[in-house]
């Protein structure tokens, strides 16, 4: 039993077919990065398997639970699958504690000095054990997203999916955020979609590259920069190399 | 003159208590119905939302007096008497909550729509999404317009002159009346009753707006 399957999944917005039958696998513990051309439904997969949006058609398993069964209670499903956001989305009235914090509470059920003891320990673990009384508009972006980061992990969940985490920050901060990923591989599973070369190349135990709604083409690091099997996957990683830095 | 006018004062104060009351009544349903019909119209499903469209301009477009008489007299032609203090709230707090609904709508769809998205993925059920992330939101951003609609339902109390609720303006009426030369100063005291009410209130939300500001919720705009 996978920890994560996807299968077949379509996904059409009106006539705009976006997922056009996408299937992988993962399991406990890895960590795998998607990349791929903008428009070409990376966000709209991560949104399929945390049910914010419904496939057409497919299915997606976690710990073998078919989670795409109308039949399955989606919140519950929705604990186990953290999301960590392009945009942060941190709840703008709540101080970071209490970002990380009311999950645990209104959705655990855990009473408030637990929940906040717990969120403690996850901004400490993301180095912001300072700035824990801070309400999002005074953080930094970098610090906008540990603090997303941190309360992902609160939750305890199997899985997070991170859609594009450092994309909107200043060159300067990308290196706090993905050291804080670096810190996680391995511990946690997940699933990132990113252009950070580096990252991927030294932290992923697999790259998914995606085009036209289909996976081209699939594989570990060294196999994907140094012998991908299509022209398009060379054409794209060499592209995107320039762009985001060997390293 | 101005013995007379004293000796009336506690007649005044005693419309005052009306006057207050009415409005703190017609507030508290204004407010609880209006957020009800933002909440309705913003996530509520077709039929409920249109019908939550209709009241809106329905309350909007009808004149108080008119509204208070349909409520006073017009149900009470259809058997239903209300007592006139029950139709002024009535009355009030339906008119308020038309207006009420649409500066809660309009904060809510000033909320980005990750704030939903986010509490949704920490597998929050949506009715308490919105209770604890937007709501709280909301209610911030809505403290200016709610404040501006309080000045409005405190002075449209007076209104309900018309149908019999012994408020601030029926008061001054008994006295004047009585003592006809004292029209224009008892009308000048309850202008002024009303200026001060009105410019507290004002003053002690701008207060309460600042004091949410200073927990750094609009330091930026940004989401
Ligand atoms: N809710 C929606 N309604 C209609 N079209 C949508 C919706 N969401 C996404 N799309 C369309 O689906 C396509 C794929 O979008 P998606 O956001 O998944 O791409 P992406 O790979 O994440 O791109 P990017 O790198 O720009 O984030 C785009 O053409 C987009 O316009
Ligand atoms: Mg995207």
């Amino acid at each position: 039993m996978h920890m994560l399957e996807v299968k077949d999944v379509h996904k059409s917005y009106g006539d705009l077919e976006v997922l056009k039958g996408i299937s992988f696998t993962m399991e406990k513990g890895e960590t795998k990065v998607i990349i791929g051309t903008s428009g070409t439904g990376k966000s709209t997969l991560l949104r399929c398997i945390n049910q914010l949006d419904s496939p057409d058609k497919g299915k997606v398993w976690l710990d073998g639970e078919e989670i795409t069964n109308p039949a399955t209670d989606i919140n519950k499903i929705r604990q186990k699958i953290g999301f960590v956001f392009q945009e942060f989305n941190l709840f703008n009235h709540l101080t970071a504690l209490r970002n990380v914090s009311i999950g645990l509470e209104k959705v655990k059920g855990m009473d408030k000095e637990k929940a906040q003891e717990r969120a403690m320990a996850e901004l400490t673990r993301v180095g912001l054990k300072e700035q824990v009384q801070q309400y999002p508009a005074q953080l930094s972006g970098g610090q906008k997203q540990r603090v997303g980061i941190a309360r992902a992990l609160a939750m305890d969940p199997m899985v997070i999916l991170f859609d594009e985490p450092t994309s909107a920050l200043d060159p300067e901060l990308i290196g706090d955020v993905l050291d804080v990923m670096k810190t996680l591989a391995g511990e946690i599973s997940m699933l990132v979609v990113t252009h950070e070369m580096g990252f991927a190349r030294n932290v992923a135990n697999e790259i998914i590259f995606m085009e036209g709604g289909i996976i081209v083409e699939s594989g570990p690091p060294k196999q994907m920069f140094q012998h991908p099997e299509k022209a398009r996957t060379k054409e794209f990683l060499g592209k995107i190399s320039t762009l985001y830095g060997k390293e | 003159m101005l013995e007379v006018l004293a000796d009336s004062f506690p007649q005044l104060l005693e419309g005052l208590k009306f006057t207050i009351g009415l409005t703190i009544l017609s507030l508290i349903l204004g407010s609880l119905l209006g957020l009800l019909l933002a909440v309705g119209r913003s996530y509520g499903k077709p039929p409920l939302s249109s019908f939550i469209l209709i009241y809106e301009k329905v309350f909007r477009g009808i004149p108080l007096l008119v509204i208070f008489f349909l409520i006073f007299f017009g149900l009470s032609q259809l058997g239903l008497g209300l007592d006139p203090i029950t139709a002024a709230v009535l009355g009030l707090g339906l008119r308020s909550a038309a207006y009420q609904a649409q500066i809660y709508r309009s904060a809510i769809n000033s909320i980005p729509k990750g704030q939903m998205t986010a509490a949704l993925s920490l597998g929050m059920p949506k009715l308490k999404s919105v209770r604890y992330i937007i709501l709280p939101q909301v209610l911030r951003l809505s403290i200016p317009g709610w404040s501006n609609e309080l000045t409005i339902v405190l002075k449209d109390t007076s209104i309900a002159f018309s149908i019999g609720v012994i408020e601030l303006m029926r008061q001054g009426r008994y006295v004047y009346v009585r003592d006809p030369d004292l029209i224009l100063p008892v009308l000048l005291i309850i202008a002024l009753i009303y200026f001060i009410l009105v410019i507290s209130a004002s003053k002690g939300l701008n207060y309460l707006e600042k004091k949410y500001k200073m927990a750094g919720f609009e330091v930026g705009v940004e989401r």
